[in-house]
């Protein structure tokens, strides 16, 4: 540690943000209309709740097993559309394999528009232009997928060994066996890896994709929280969380036979 | 056994293929039939054209002031969430305690607490203090706890232990190696997780409308009820500039803390 970085050194600049600090957190506490004694005397309310849910209802559970299947199967299918569509993009948002700033600029560009509309808001958008489904549900999680993915892959094409790239063109291989047959073989493990890690993510926000009327366990979600039954709720997230912690044990057990 | 390893690899992707198509079997595609290109190309052209209208006209309903409720929503949430989440990391760092349960218990309350979507936080604080945009803070602050706090346990027991040992052998006592010798070490580290979590609040206070919790989403939600796509273009519009800015902003000055 250097002088530089103690406290006393640049004690003008320690306090300039502190006040920069102050003053956000003053205007956002007017801003959001905060009531810390409306919170005080409502407190009670959440021990209700935590009360309720303390005391999952367990004979609703075999009712979650199909919703849940749904889920899964959605999962599945958006996962494997998405990443299906990440692979080609991601190739395109280096200039590892096409050497041109312009194409990998204009891609990047719209990745990163992609990736800054939230799920949710995907989610409703599509349910408003498509209509209210389980196809629509797919569709929102091949689309988040696609995002999330691209920006992954592309970032594990970037730190790839160039050598055999080389070696390639020497032999005169064009772009996409260049593509095909020296880059690919390099990511092919991570990219699979990618696919179980959105997948578990997939499941995990297929519980919120439901409040927009996606389809799957997210449903009957919204079904419990609407009747204020919180014994469904609490039941339906153990299932949720129980059934992502199997998702997680199950993509590391065959991450590590793929390597 | 040299046959079954070359056929390895394409049984693997007639299984998943099989699966795949198993899996789309049993989907509910007729939400498709009714889709239209033409009517998808009306609206998206509809909604590349943004009401700027709508984006400021001085009353409290434009998009602009929605736009900043929101990102006080996710400010005070992120302070909320982080002021709450250091208790929770001192409890759940495993290498601040001799014994080895309390941390487990520490750990076990951030997974809880992180398994509950943001969603279900907003349903619960809109009946305590009633809808509006501090239901969302509260929402984002509780949900930030688990987040943060799991991420700051593991920069503390990762963090390096000599500097630590180094004032224990001067005969400095808990407190004492907690503001010289850890805090110094993380503080970057931990203000650079913090700001990437205040953009990703905002994001999600941009979504947490939804329910009634304050914010943009509601306005987003209605206008997409209502079909007015010019609307719904100069909201999404303000919420991809906005969180893109945002990114830019804390990535700038993250890159600065390290």
């Amino acid at each position: 540690m250097k002088i530089k970085d103690t406290v006393h050194y640049a004690w003008k600049k320690h306090i300039l943000v502190l006040l920069l600090f102050a003053l956000c957190l003053y205007s956002s506490i007017r801003c959001t209309q905060a009531d810390f004694a409306q919170l005080a005397g409502n407190i009670g309310q959440v021990g209700v709740f935590l009360r309720k849910l303390a005391h999952p209802d367990f004979s609703y559970l075999p009712k979650l097993i199909s919703p849940m299947v749904k889920t899964l199967k959605m999962s599945a299918l958006g996962t494997a559309a998405g990443m299906l569509l990440a692979i080609p993009f991601s190739f395109l948002a280096t200039t590892v394999v096409t050497g041109n700033r312009v194409i990998t600029n204009a891609v990047r560009f719209v990745l990163n528009v992609i990736r800054t509309i939230p799920n949710l808001l995907l989610a409703s958008l599509l349910v408003a232009i498509v209509g209210i489904g389980e196809a629509t549900g797919v569709l929102t999680i091949a689309i988040f997928t696609f995002g999330m993915a691209s920006q992954l892959i592309f970032e594990s094409i970037e730190t790839i060994d160039m050598s055999p790239l080389e070696s390639a063109q020497a032999v005169g291989a064009n772009r996409l066996k260049t593509a095909v047959w020296a880059v690919w073989p390099q990511i092919a493990s991570s990219v699979a890896s990618y696919t179980f890690y959105a997948f578990e993510l997939n499941v995990r926000a297929s519980t919120v994709l439901g409040y927009v009327g996606a389809g799957g366990i997210g449903v009957k979600l919204n079904e419990a929280l609407g009747l204020f039954k919180y014994e469904r709720v609490s039941i339906i997230i153990l299932f949720i969380f129980a059934v992502v912690v199997v998702v997680d044990a199950l993509s590391e057990m065959i991450r590590r036979r793929l390597k | 056994m040299k046959i079954s390893a070359r056929l390895k690899k394409p049984l693997l992707t007639l299984a998943v293929i099989a699966l795949l198509l198993w899996c789309a079997m049993d989907i509910n595609w007729s939400s498709l039939s009714r889709f239209s290109w033409g009517s998808f190309a009306a609206t998206l052209s509809r909604i590349c054209q943004p009401a700027w209208g709508d984006f400021y006209n001085g009353t409290s309903e434009d998009i602009l002031h929605l736009m900043l409720v929101t990102i006080a929503i996710g400010f005070f949430g992120t302070t909320v969430g982080t002021v709450l989440a250091v208790p929770f990391t001192l409890l759940a760092s495993a290498n601040l305690w001799n014994n080895r349960i309390l941390p487990r218990v520490g750990k076990f309350i951030l997974d809880v607490l992180r398994s509950f979507p943001e969603l279900v936080y907003a349903i619960i604080f809109i009946k305590v203090v009633g809808p509006g945009p501090f239901a969302g803070v509260l929402a984002i602050g509780v949900h930030q706890i688990g987040m943060l706090g799991k991420l700051f346990t593991e920069e503390m027991e990762r963090m390096d232990e000599t500097a630590v040992e180094a004032c224990h052998a001067v005969g400095a006592n808990g407190l004492k190696t907690m503001f010289y010798a850890r805090l110094p070490q993380l503080l970057p580290l931990y203000a650079s997780l913090v700001l990437n979590h205040f953009e990703i609040a905002v994001r999600s206070a941009s979504t947490l409308g939804l329910v009634g919790a304050g914010g943009i989403g509601a306005t987003l939600i209605f206008a997409i009820q209502a079909c007015r796509w010019p609307r719904v273009g100069i909201i999404l519009l303000t919420v991809v500039v906005t969180v893109f800015l945002l990114d830019l902003l804390t990535s700038q000055i993250r890159k600065r803390l390290r």
